[in-house]
């Protein structure tokens, strides 16, 4: 053993173990350096590093605020909603994990796959969604399956829910998507993409009131992205509590008093200007948007003939017709170019010259008719000739000092503002003077003449109230989480006009002729023991048409839909201390008489004649 | 051979003390670094400690034989574990795309691991005769670089690209401390190269990418990268003093991969600071220093070549390892010696710390 020489013997080992023994030293050192360069130097740099890979900082959406009606009656409120998601981390087999999941919920395996692409742009950390608003049941199957679900998880986040179902979806509008132009338009500070806001109606208008203050979760996760534990939580505040002026027991009445009919009706406080009720026909389901609305249910309710995205209470403009006949009596008695007594011979036309003869409605005439009966059995015959005394400027005059023909200025929904038509507005609008035979159509609330449900509404208001347009209010008040009231709502005055009471009174008195004298036009609509005032309208979609035309169309007995005439009433009620105002217009209704005047005495009866009883149920209920 | 009670007396007790120091700080990290899982079976740092009780027998085990009796034995080993490399590529065990083991039932035998031990054995045998005061000629060189080659080969085609450069690595010192002529330094410098720029192609894929992401590791800061970049978090986050024993975020939550493993050393700098990191690699360096006066004062070149051999190895697992992890080197796979968790790692350390007990023992003996 040991055949060869011991390394002292070596000559020059001892000089390379020296080397070496020093290389291995700056070996080392340079280990040491790299560590003070990253531990001594870059120590803050990678503490934050850290501390980011640690911490997320996870948003809790609020509740948004509950809305409810003048009685406290809640219309919108939330529901908790369960989204399927998977975390990017978790996920093992994806294929076979979709397999199931699908089975679970029913649902497409691609549609998993192509939401799960579509997810891969979300940070790794947040849970992609892959099936919305689930509903519990199929909650329950996942979550009772969850061992063989590794990396799905439920969220529970609130969603927009109906109690009241449909009632009242113009009004109340709904949630929608943020869009990239909002996002960046700078007046949703705060808001991230995905967060839901208001798109139409008192969801848009309150955005701010009711959006609520996210809450802030800072989570301490794993690799995995997994919740160890919540470092700091600012819990979220829900938004304010809105109370409308709604009566949600008329809102339905007149919701459904319409039926499969088409059309608008609107209740206003005659002494305040708040919206007691507002109805557009058909309407839509806002529950199916605060699900998240699929493009082909988008499509249908955008391409459907009666639009029943429309809210047809601001937006419907409709010749008002014979509704129009209390403007002109009103104008001829304040000018005095007529009185109660001044009477007309109605043969059933009226001749403005050999060539122009305009028709009554009645074929047979009304023969002799004053200011009262002209009203009440509305004769055309006599507004043709008083029309004509009075000149389109006064007509035009009174019209818009009692609210027409400009907007009322509610607050949302694109109201539209009709129009009155003067000398001035056709010069302008088609460079030709006025005719004669364009204010005896006018008279009768024709040609020109355009007005929605809510001015109506609020011409019969301030018919009944001495003169007053109040402005149209929706929103009674704002309370806070506290119950503090934040914001509550003043009456305003658009216009009051110093009218000759006398003169208001014959008018109404006339109006409540309509209704409460056998031979008034909605003389079948009174109602026992509620006297209330009210007159029928019966507006032409095209222009009246020839005898011979009618004759026809009275032998096929076909009108087709759309060109039948619109049918309207307004009314207020009770008749000697009047309350409320009330307008309909039933699209195509025909008579205002029998499609209209029932609708508006459903809503009255409801109003005023709830059974104590039924009262006394309700209170308790709530 | 007889029981020599001087040996006890000989026995190099520092190095025995120092390097149950370093396993004990190892087995307190593992302790930590592994401390938030929750399997039923044995915790790592108690497994550790088995393996390390088992190493240190075999250490023991290895000081009763004379290492000069190894002599005789290198060349047959070599011929053996060869025969196993072989026998892998034919009958390996492929676990994650690698085929590294022999199953012996219920226990994997890494045949590459017992290469790096083996190399140094045969390396020994062959320049304890053959090195000269000249150098070695480029001819002389030709049967080490056999010797090493084909098991290098052999162990990169498994794939295992750490372990083979580690092999390389330790022949290599080993030749370089044999000496070797300037010609044949120039030849083998320019040849390497050469077979650098050549091998890119023959690298696997993973491997291509390991080292693409190294020199760039925010290429891809989830996949490939995400080791180097959670790793230099982790060290660097760990400030002067260092977040204390159990408290670094990084390992505990769980944000680096392989902590038990090849990162063990990364959860130490995390919780214990650059002031703890120099302690640790002050105490690699004795343990380098020490082996290379162990070599110096060998008591005849075939022990001063093990000594060194196994120095070279410790040292190079050691620089391979840190170097990952702080981002110096690329990721390839090195245990860090006595800290990392495995038991082959610790067998094979411990078979070299023998190796250094043995030679270190028997130097007035002759």
């Amino acid at each position: 053993m040991g055949l060869n020489p011991p390394p002292e013997e070596i000559p020059g080992i001892r000089r390379r173990f020296i080397i070496i023994s020093l290389v291995a030293t700056a070996v080392f050192v340079i280990l040491a350096l790299r560590l003070w360069y990253l531990q001594v130097l870059g120590v803050e740099h990678y503490r934050e590093l850290s501390e980011r890979n640690r911490t997320r900082y996870i948003a809790i959406d609020p509740p948004r605020g509950a809305i409810f009606d003048r009685q406290g009656q809640l219309l919108v409120d939330n529901r908790p909603s369960f989204t399927v998601s998977v975390l990017h981390q978790e996920i093992d087999g994806r294929e076979a994990l979709f397999e199931r999941l699908a089975h679970l919920l029913n649902l497409d395996v691609e549609l998993l796959e192509t939401r799960w692409q579509a997810g891969l742009r979300l940070p790794r950390y947040r849970p992609v969604p892959l099936a919305v608003d689930v509903g519990r049941a199929a909650m329950e199957r996942v979550q009772e399956n969850s061992v063989d679900l590794p990396g799905i998880i439920i969220e529970v986040k609130p969603r927009r829910a109906f109690p009241q179902g449909r009632l009242a979806a113009h009004l109340l509008g709904y949630l929608g998507e943020i869009t990239e132009q909002e996002l960046q338009s700078g007046d949703f500070p705060g808001y991230r993409s995905g967060d839901l806001i208001g798109k139409t109606g008192l969801e848009k208008l309150l955005e701010n009131r009711l959006h609520g203050q996210e809450g802030l979760k800072r989570i301490e996760v794993n690799v995995k992205g997994r919740e160890l534990r919540q470092v700091t939580t600012r819990g979220p505040l829900p938004g304010h509590r809105v109370y409308l002026s709604l009566d949600t027991d008329l809102q339905q009445a007149t919701e459904q008093a319409f039926g499969e009919q088409a059309g608008a009706a609107v209740v206003l406080d005659v002494h305040t200007g708040e919206i007691l009720a507002l109805v557009s026909r058909p309407t839509f389901d806002p529950a199916r948007f605060a699900r998240g609305i699929s493009q082909d249910e988008w499509l249908d309710l955008l391409e459907d003939p009666q639009h029943p995205l429309q809210n047809k209470a601001l937006r419907g403009q409709y010749p008002p017709g014979s509704t129009f006949k209390m403007v002109v009596a009103l104008a001829a008695l304040e000018a005095g170019v007529a009185g109660p007594e001044t009477s007309v011979n109605c043969t059933g036309s009226f001749s403005l010259s050999p060539s122009y003869r305009y028709r009554c409605w009645k074929k047979e005439g009304h023969g002799r008719t004053d200011l009262k009966k002209a009203i009440k059995e509305s004769c055309d015959v006599w507004f043709y000739k008083t029309g004509l005394d009075v000149g389109i400027e006064r007509i035009a005059d009174t019209a818009r000092r009692l609210g027409l023909g400009e907007t009322l200025g509610f607050p949302f929904g694109g109201e539209r503002p009709g129009l009155i038509p003067d000398r001035e507005w056709k010069k302008a609008r088609f460079g030709t003077s006025w005719y004669n035979g364009e204010t005896v159509i006018t008279s009768i609330g024709q040609g020109f003449v355009l007005t929605t449900p809510l001015q109506l509404a609020t011409m019969t208001a301030a018919l009944a109230n001495g003169g007053t347009v109040w402005k149209p209010q929706v929103v009674n008040r704002i309370e806070n989480l506290a119950g503090e009231v934040i914001w509550s709502s003043a009456k305003e005055a658009l216009t009051a006009t110093e009218w000759s009471q006398r003169n208001l009174e014959v008018v109404r008195n006339a109006m409540q002729a309509v209704v409460s004298e056998p031979g008034g036009t909605a003389w079948r609509s009174r109602l026992e023991d509620l006297p209330y005032a009210g007159k029928t309208g019966t507006s032409q979609v095209i222009r009246r048409k020839s005898d011979e035309e009618e004759e026809l169309e009275e032998e096929a007995d076909i009108v087709p839909y759309r060109f039948r005439d619109h049918a309207l009433f307004v009314a207020y009620a009770p008749a000697d201390d009047p309350q409320i105002a009330v307008a309909v217009v039933v699209e195509h209704g025909e008579h205002g008489s029998s499609a209209a005047a029932p609708i508006a005495k459903a809503m009255i009866g409801n109003y005023f004649q709830r059974d104590a009883a039924e009262n006394l149920a309700r209170a308790e209920r709530r | 051979m007889m029981f020599d009670r001087r040996l006890i007396t000989h026995l190099n007790w520092p190095l025995l003390l120092l390097v149950c120091l370093l396993a004990g700080l190892g087995i307190a990290n593992l302790y930590s670094a592994t401390s938030s899982w929750t399997t039923a079976a044995l915790p790592v740092y108690l497994k550790q400690t088995y393996w390390l009780g088992l190493g240190l027998m075999i250490a023991v085990i290895i000081c009763l034989v004379d290492y000069r009796h190894l002599e005789y034995l290198s060349f047959p080993l070599y011929a053996t574990t060869l025969g196993l490399l072989l026998l892998v590529l034919v009958a390996g065990k492929t676990t994650m795309g690698a085929t590294r083991w022999i199953n012996l039932g219920g226990f994997n035998l890494q045949p590459s691991e017992i290469m790096k031990i083996v190399i140094i054995l045969a390396f020994a045998r062959y320049f304890s005769e053959k090195a000269h005061v000249r150098g070695l000629s480029l001819k002389e060189l030709a049967i080490p670089g056999l010797l090493l080659g084909v098991p290098a080969g052999l162990i990169m085609k498994q794939p295992d690209l750490g372990t083979a450069l580690l092999v390389i690595f330790i022949g290599g010192s080993m030749a370089l401390f044999a000496g070797i002529r300037r010609s044949a330094m120039i030849w083998l410098g320019s040849g390497g190269a050469f077979a650098m720029a050549g091998g890119w192609f023959f690298l696997h894929d993973y491997q291509k990418r390991r080292i693409l992401t190294f020199l760039n590791p925010e290429r891809d800061p989830l996949g490939a990268g995400y080791h180097i970049i959670q790793s230099k978090i982790a060290v660097g986050s760990g400030g002067i003093r260092g977040f204390g024993f159990m408290k670094g975020t990084q390992s505990q939550l769980s944000f680096l991969p392989e902590r038990h493993t090849d990162f063990a050393f990364s959860v130490f700098a995390e919780e214990w600071g650059f002031l703890g990191c120099l302690l640790l690699l002050f105490l690699y360096l004795l343990v380098v220093l020490w082996g290379l006066y162990i070599a110096q004062k060998a008591g005849d070149r075939f022990g001063m070549f093990i000594a060194f051999g196994v120095t070279a190895m410790l040292f190079w697992h050691i620089v391979v390892n840190l170097g990952m992890v702080i981002g110096l080197l690329p990721v390839v796979g090195a245990p860090l010696p006595l800290f990392s968790y495995g038991g082959t790692s610790m067998i094979t350390t411990m078979i070299g710390i023998g190796l250094l007990l043995n030679v270190s023992m028997r130097r007035f003996t002759f």
